[in-house]
């Protein structure tokens, strides 16, 4: 009956862990159905299969630039002139928001790869202009140098290399 | 639910929350504190199931809709993209198409279960109306999911359902044009069928809270279908029926499961993975199981006009059943005839079902028509004339009596 | 009488569910014998031999006029498939070219094909098949063990089935007799002759073993994640039956004042 409830001294206890143990188990179960419903949206394997390219540098001259798409970005392949390294170079990388050398940005001293996306808010910067003779962001006004190291402007970072590698002379395989 | 709020706010927040908006004290009434009739058996679980169910295909069906692309072209090889690339696509889709299944197995039983004790009688019509809006628009869900897949069966079964309308005088054939957006079942009508699938879960999510609000103003009913009299009748919903419906929802996922993990293609036609071809039609068009009864009593009638209006009635005479039925006994455990007109009508359904599997030809149409003739004879003449002539089994004094006898008595 | 209904209502999910199998009223065809499989049943999983026999076949026999249209090279290393390794897996696509482009003057050009390539199709399109094939379309042959009745058991019976046409029957030019395709005719001459393919396992290329082989490869390219599906299901399964128990306990003591 309802009102019969006799209080047993280690009963309670015993109870008190079978209600935990299944609520915990049942806790577990949720946890473990979540995890595909949040993986479904990771990259699925039809897009993680396009994710590298091999592009032929040959046709391109220096002081010339191409942009290619990668996994749906655009990349930044620029031939630079002797004056655009020596430029990058003759900079203390200490001073920089984001310190880096120029030499740890590239494979060949030529030959400057990078993702064209700006690491401030996600715009595509404009090529052989701003402060620098770099790069330029025309939506928040971040400048670029010629080696594409953020100098001046609310980008936190320098623009993003790829991985990559010389698979000839002048062909690379990006990602 | 009749009687005082027990809702207490705990803390600073609570009371805060409590006098600008009572979400709390709702949800403490509707689902803890609510007194519920203590002898509710297994077959009133399938409430909780079916909410389940409905979650379920809501979520799955939207993480669908994220990877699906709702054009005549690409449809059938998105499925196939989700089944073979997506991460756990494979599960998501086994999820959603044999939740469907699940989904109609629940309701069927919990039907069947309102329509054995009598849940469907005053003071519950309203909540027995609104349990059939929500089946008609399940069968609407179901019906346009089975088409986006874009199959063989999807493009057929669509032609073949939109035709149903053309059987309307005057308007049928522009009616039928205006479904399809064309001139047959095609692109535009497998873009507006994805735009209502969609749609339409969450108009049945919206008439659940309705159901669920008409079911708490009169209470449960219960398998002994009398009123609760009082604190002795009920107990609190939580923990007691929280815990049960709990076990209940346990089980149930085991079924599903089974068929999501290792038959998750039986329920479905094979026809369906072939992609959709507007020039042949496969050898037998069938609906999803689900579906069948009410495709037999379709084509048992040989007039177009007259069938269709034979099937749509079939659904419709459920909406008049509080007042087709007579008696004012409402469970069948105290009614010894209705409860064999029951088990007769649930065969009749369960032959509907195999006849609708079956080729419209020879003994099969036959069958049809007596099945469908005794399928509207039950709601339409057994139930009215046996609340007349039918004599009851005395019914117990009160719920707590009826598990309690004070008298040996046969309470089974 | 609860008892009786209970069991009415019980029986009734039984036999809607045995309902739907569709009834596959192919009339005057035979009916398939049921194979075993590895497969099969809950613990089944494919045969990884027999899996990369079978893709030998589609590709020295079937691919010829059967396109696997949902199918990529890069499927055949991926786990619970034939798991060709990933520079096996090269070497097969770089054998196919592929269409490409258009490069920098605008120009399409040809290039051998990639792991992430789609498998090359046959025919550039329907008609195309149709034409090579006195108007038959070979149908894509991706999902083919699904989208047949009798799955499995059905696509080998056909393939290893194929019989002289019994004395009467009139069989046209282009149709051939098979007693398990529903009329008994069927367009595709028998594909499989003994030893059309040498296995490099050793196994003799009978036209049962190569009918079973591709029959084996197809069901794993219908269902490419059915290891991963009854892997999950299994542990599913001792879950959910011990959350059942535990909830059944937890029940039990919750309503045990009520009684």
């Amino acid at each position: 009956m309802a009102d019969a409830h006799p209080p047993v001294a280690e009963e309670p206890n015993r109870r008190d862990f079978l209600y935990l143990a299944t609520g915990a188990f049942a806790a577990v179960g949720a946890a473990n159905i979540v995890w595909p419903l949040i993986d479904q949206m990771n990259p699925d394997a039809s897009v993680k299969a396009l994710s590298s390219i091999e592009v032929d540098l040959a046709a391109i001259e220096s002081g010339q630039s191409i942009t290619v798409t990668w996994r749906g970005k655009p990349v930044f392949i620029r031939r630079r002139t002797e004056a655009e390294v020596s430029d990058a170079r003759s900079v203390a990388a200490a001073e920089l928001p984001d310190p880096e050398v120029d030499a740890d940005r590239v494979i060949k001293d030529e030959w400057l790869i990078m993702v064209g996306i700006c690491t401030h808010l996600g715009c595509v910067p404009l090529g052989q202009s701003g402060d620098f003779n770099g790069w330029f962001c025309p939506c928040h006004g971040s400048h670029y140098d010629t080696s594409g190291r953020i100098r001046k402007g609310p980008a936190p970072k320098n623009l993003e290399i790829p991985p990559y590698d010389f698979v000839g002379d002048t062909r690379i395989k990006i990602g | 639910m009749s009687g005082e709020s027990t809702y207490n706010p705990g803390n600073g927040f609570t009371k805060w929350m409590d006098s600008r908006l009572p979400i709390m004290r709702l949800a403490h009434d509707s689902f803890v504190d609510y007194p519920t009739p203590k002898n509710l058996n297994y077959w009133w679980t399938f409430g909780g199931i079916l909410t389940f169910c409905l979650v379920t295909q809501i979520v799955t069906g939207i993480i669908l809709a994220m990877h699906y692309t709702p054009h005549t072209s690409m449809a059938f090889n998105s499925v196939e993209h989700i089944m073979r690339d997506v991460n756990y696509g494979w599960l998501m889709r086994y999820i959603h198409a044999n939740g469907a299944s699940m989904f109609f197995l629940a309701v069927y039983i919990h039907m069947f279960r309102g329509m054995y004790y009598g849940s469907y009688k005053a003071p519950r019509e309203v909540l027995w109306i609104l349990g059939v809006l929500i089946y008609i628009l399940m069968m609407a869900a179901g019906f346009m999911g089975y088409v986006l897949p874009w199959g063989q069966m999807s493009v057929w079964g669509a032609t073949v359902i939109t035709n149903l309308f053309g059987a309307i005088p005057v308007v049928g054939d522009s009616l039928v044009t205006l479904m399809w957006g064309g001139f047959s079942v095609d692109n535009p009508t497998l873009n507006r069928f994805f735009s209502l699938h969609y749609l339409i879960p969450f108009l049945i999510a919206g008439v659940v809270v309705l159901h669920i609000w008409a079911l708490h103003v009169p209470g449960n009913n219960n398998p002994v279908g009398i009123s609760v009299k009082g604190e002795q009748d009920t107990v609190p919903f939580h923990p007691y029926y929280t815990v049960k419906d709990g076990f209940a929802l346990a089980l149930f996922m085991i079924l599903f499961s089974y068929f999501i993990f290792f038959a998750p293609n039986v329920l479905g036609h094979a026809d369906n993975y072939i992609p959709a071809n507007p020039l042949v039609t496969p050898a037998h068009i069938v609906p999803e199981w689900y579906l069948l009864p009410f495709y037999a009593i379709l084509r048992a009638v040989p007039d177009k006009l007259g069938g269709v209006a034979l099937m749509f009635g079939a659904i419709f005479v459920m909406f008049l059943l509080p007042w087709l039925d007579t008696s004012k006994v409402r469970s069948a455990r105290y009614r010894p005839l209705f409860r064999q007109f029951f088990i007769l009508f649930i065969i009749d359904c369960l032959i509907l079902g195999y006849l609708g599997a079956k080729p419209a030809e020879g003994v099969y149409i036959v069958l049809a028509r007596v099945a469908t003739v005794y399928y509207f004879a039950h709601f339409l003449i057994i139930l009215p004339l046996l609340g007349l002539v039918e004599k009851t089994k005395e019914v117990p004094e009160s719920i707590s009596a009826s598990i309690h006898p004070t008298a040996p008595q046969a309470a089974e | 009488m609860k008892n009786f209904t209970l069991k009415a209502l019980a029986s009734s999910a039984v036999v809607l569910a045995s309902l739907v199998m569709p009834a596959h009223a192919a009339g005057d065809a035979k009916h398939p014998e049921a194979m075993e499989w590895s497969f099969s049943g809950p613990f089944g999983t494919y045969d990884r031999n027999a899996l990369r026999r079978g893709f030998q076949v589609y590709k020295e026999v079937c691919a010829s006029c059967h396109g696997l249209s949902h199918m990529a090279y890069r499927n055949l290393s991926q786990p619970g498939g034939p798991e060709f390794s990933e520079a096996e897996v090269k070497a097969i696509a770089a054998e196919y070219l592929v269409e490409d482009g258009p490069d920098d003057y605008g120009d399409m050009f040809e290039r051998a094909a990639l792991p992430r390539d789609g498998f090359v199709e046959p025919y550039p399109n329907e008609n195309a098949g149709r034409a090579a094939n006195g108007g038959a379309y070979p149908p894509d042959l991706s999902l083919i063990n699904k989208a047949r009745g009798g799955g499995a058991d059905y696509v080998y019976a056909i393939l290893a089935g194929y019989e002289e046409a019994p004395e009467g029957m009139e069989m046209r030019a282009g149709l051939y007799y098979n007693p398990y395709m529903s009329g008994g005719k069927i367009a595709m001459p028998a594909p499989l002759l003994e030893d059309i393919v040498e296995y490099g396992d050793g196994t003799p290329a009978t036209v049962e073993q190569m009918s079973a082989d591709v029959v084996h490869f197809l069901e794993w390219a219908a269902e490419p994640k059915m290891e991963e599906r009854k892997r999950i299901g299994l542990m599913v399964m001792i879950y959910l039956s011990i959350f059942a128990a535990l909830m059944y306990i937890s029940m039990r003591k919750i309503w045990a004042d009520q009684h």
